[in-house]
């Protein structure tokens, strides 16, 4: 990860030094690259339909994504021919299948506003004529291409006629675009894999005036200033990153001057800033509300303080503040090395640490954890105002579903929490997997979870034998068709809560045999033994299917050598080992086949 | 700043924007002398010379461009 990449970035040096800045991220110049090296990055074919000139916006949302570890290959539509490439056959567009398309466009592809003598009815007809030429290439594209659409809204009008009853006059241009608007967001509402880029927002975030400055589109068909368009694609790199699994998933925070004003362990409970009763501490209530909000989305907090344990504890229970003890799923306040600290609760997690994003106000702390954990995500933050701001524009949650697992995740690891001091109790392994009352649910792929299934094929990393990603729209297909595949999902529940999906298969059979194209599994359920459950069952319907032998495969990544021996374990006879140290396995299914999960019930 | 001041630090955004270290641009230097200068490069290049120079330059400076040679009077009238 470059740190020129993430915000506050500076636009005209990523304008200006773009190429450089691509040449180091492809060559590998980054810190982590003598492990990972290129083969780390997922590939995806993105086709950018444009409305105004796309040149920057791809070469900067190039950066971003190469960044976030995805490796684009871009189709540039020809200038303004984001209709016509959608609505009619494009050959090239075919042939180039995208993964993702983005449709680039600004308040200039608007091409008719209201006049002021329109009738009501009238402008109506003109909304509606507007709106209507975008949803037709919408489902045009989805029809042809059954991927992901990005699109832009509309940028706020540069100028008023009216001045502020433009906004709630029906002839009103800023009225209009907001209407115009309204009707996107119902449309993205309405339909899977559709996103709105919000440039509305962008736009006035990053100032109107300067957004809009004439120049750029007179001079270029620019949408927006060359020094904004930074802004522009790096809010499309987190909608591609967010569809395709790459989001942070939790925090690691410091305490004090972090989630209070002031040292709990100096200035007592009594002396810490938190609270509405005067400035600061109502900021550092502020911040505390904002990341409960991101914790009901499912995202885990942890604490990584110096303090005595008991110090921080009772910072955390004053009553004025709104974070407390049971928000948190780890708490380290002890005297250890943050970055020591940081590394154990990724570890308890079963997280990998660049999943995770540490806030520190102490910028030598952050330099610990930075110089000695490699891509995790350290905002830099400055005083308590701009927390909210720096980590909110870092997109580093941006969310594109929110998949109910999500929303549960908290709990889940709360639960784990459990699981770990219960297993303590027992001496025998197998008896406190037994203890724990396991109950799975191993079936075909079914619609309600499409969306939680490519979800793991993109974020599951470490238990994942051959890191293939797949697209919802992918997943669909693969479960259509049943003559081809064996598609399996799993889910596992126990006395302490549900995990809901953890694991995927896909196997793909041709004449009596099976090759396993996909075997994953969530950390969260590591060593339960749901791995046998699963294999158990992509037995029984390879045997219903007459099938006579099962091939696997490894492909070995920087992250998942965990599983490196799975076919072994799984009694598989290793058949080939290629340089790369690709490895395939085989079960011949002639032979008896006696099931090897004991500890999990599986439902029927 | 004197013209020749002007041209040495041209120079640094010319290598910065077309990534190339051997570029040395002089009065007569189009963009037919530099591979890469087409015009979409042509606007970055608009904006690392504003941002180098801490200067704004309006449509009809752009437009009526030539060569590297006017652009350095042009600057130079901006900085003046």
């Amino acid at each position: 990860m470059l740190k020129e990449l993430e915000f506050p970035f500076d636009p005209s040096f990523l304008i200006t030094q773009k190429k450089k800045l691509k040449r180091k991220l492809l060559e590998g110049s980054l810190p982590d690259s003598a492990e990972s090296g290129s083969s780390s990055f997922v590939c995806k074919k993105i086709a950018v339909l444009g409305g105004v000139t796309t040149d920057d916006v791809i070469k900067i949302l190039e950066l971003f994504l190469l960044n976030y570890g995805i490796k684009p290959e871009f189709y540039e539509s020809e200038y303004n021919q984001f209709y016509q490439e959608s609505i009619f056959p494009s050959s090239e567009l075919e042939a180039f299948n995208p993964d993702l398309i983005y449709i680039c466009t600004s308040i200039r592809n608007i091409s008719a506003f209201p006049s002021l003598t329109d009738s009501s009815d009238y402008v109506d007809q003109l909304l509606l004529s507007e709106y209507q030429h975008f949803e037709e290439a919408w489902s045009n594209l989805q029809k042809k291409f059954n991927c992901p659409v990005i699109q832009n809204n509309f940028d706020p009008p540069f100028f008023r006629l009216l001045g502020n009853k433009d906004a709630t006059d029906l002839h009103g241009r800023v009225n209009f675009v907001n209407r115009l608007n309204q009707k996107f967001a119902e449309y993205a509402q309405k339909h899977d894999n559709f996103y709105i880029c919000d440039i509305n927002y962008i736009a006035s975030d990053y100032g109107i005036s300067k957004w809009a400055n004439p120049h750029y589109w007179h001079m270029y068909k620019y949408p927006c200033a060359v020094e904004a368009i930074p802004y522009l694609s790096f809010n499309v790199a987190n909608i591609i990153k967010s569809i395709f699994g790459k989001n942070k998933k939790g925090f690691v925070l410091d305490l004090d001057n972090t989630l209070w004003g002031g040292v709990v362990g100096d200035d007592g409970v009594n002396g810490i800033q938190i609270g509405p009763e005067e400035s600061e501490g109502q900021a550092y209530l502020e911040f505390q509300n904002y990341l409960k909000s991101l914790k009901d989305l499912g995202i885990v907090l942890n604490i990584n303080s110096k303090n005595d344990e008991q110090n921080a504890i009772d910072g955390l229970n004053k009553s004025s503040g709104v974070l407390k003890t049971d928000d948190f799923i780890v708490i380290k306040a002890n005297w250890n090395s943050k970055d020591i600290n940081f590394a154990e609760i990724a570890t308890t997690l079963n997280l990998l640490p660049e999943s995770l994003v540490f806030v520190d106000d102490n910028p030598v702390e952050r330099q610990i954890v930075s110089s000695s954990i490699k891509n995790v995500s350290i905002p830099e933050i400055t005083e308590i105002n701009d927390y909210i701001t720096v980590i909110d524009r870092n997109g580093y949650f941006e969310t594109t579903t929110i998949s109910k697992d999500d929303v549960k995740r908290n709990q889940m690891y709360k639960e784990n929490a459990k699981r770990i001091a219960l297993q303590s109790q027992f001496t025998d392994y197998k008896e406190f997997l037994l203890s724990l009352e396991m109950l799975a649910e191993i079936k075909s792929f079914v619609p309600l979870y499409i969306d939680r299934i490519a979800q793991l094929t993109n974020k599951s990393n470490q238990f994942n034998l051959t890191t293939h990603r797949y697209t919802a729209s992918e997943i669909t297909e693969i479960s259509n068709n049943k003559k081809e595949y064996i598609t399996l999902y799993g889910k596992l529940k126990d006395k302490f809560g549900d995990n809901g999906v953890v694991s995927v298969v896909i196997g793909q059979m041709e004449n009596d045999t099976c090759y396993i194209r996909l075997w994953l599994m969530s950390c969260r359920v590591l060593k339960r033994d749901m791995e046998f459950a699963m294999m158990d069952a992509l037995v029984k319907c390879c045997l219903d299917r007459g099938i006579k032998q099962i091939y696997g495969y490894y492909y070995p990544t920087a992250k998942n050598s965990m599983v490196k021996d799975f076919y072994k374990t799984m009694g598989y006879e290793l058949v080939n080992t290629d340089p790369k140290g690709n490895t395939t396995w085989k079960l011949d299914l002639s032979k008896p086949y006696s099931n090897q999960n004991h500890v999990i019930r599986v439902e029927d | 700043m004197n013209r020749e001041e002007i041209f040495e630090k041209l120079n640094v955004v010319f290598r910065d924007v077309f990534d190339d270290d051997s570029i040395v641009v002089n009065d007569n230097t189009t963009a037919d002398d530099i591979e890469d200068w087409d015009s979409l490069e042509h606007i970055n290049l608009i904006v690392a010379i504003e941002k180098a120079f801490g200067i704004k330059l309006a449509m009809k400076d752009i437009v009526s461009l030539k060569n590297v040679g006017e652009m350095v009077t042009v600057i130079s009238s901006k900085i003046s």
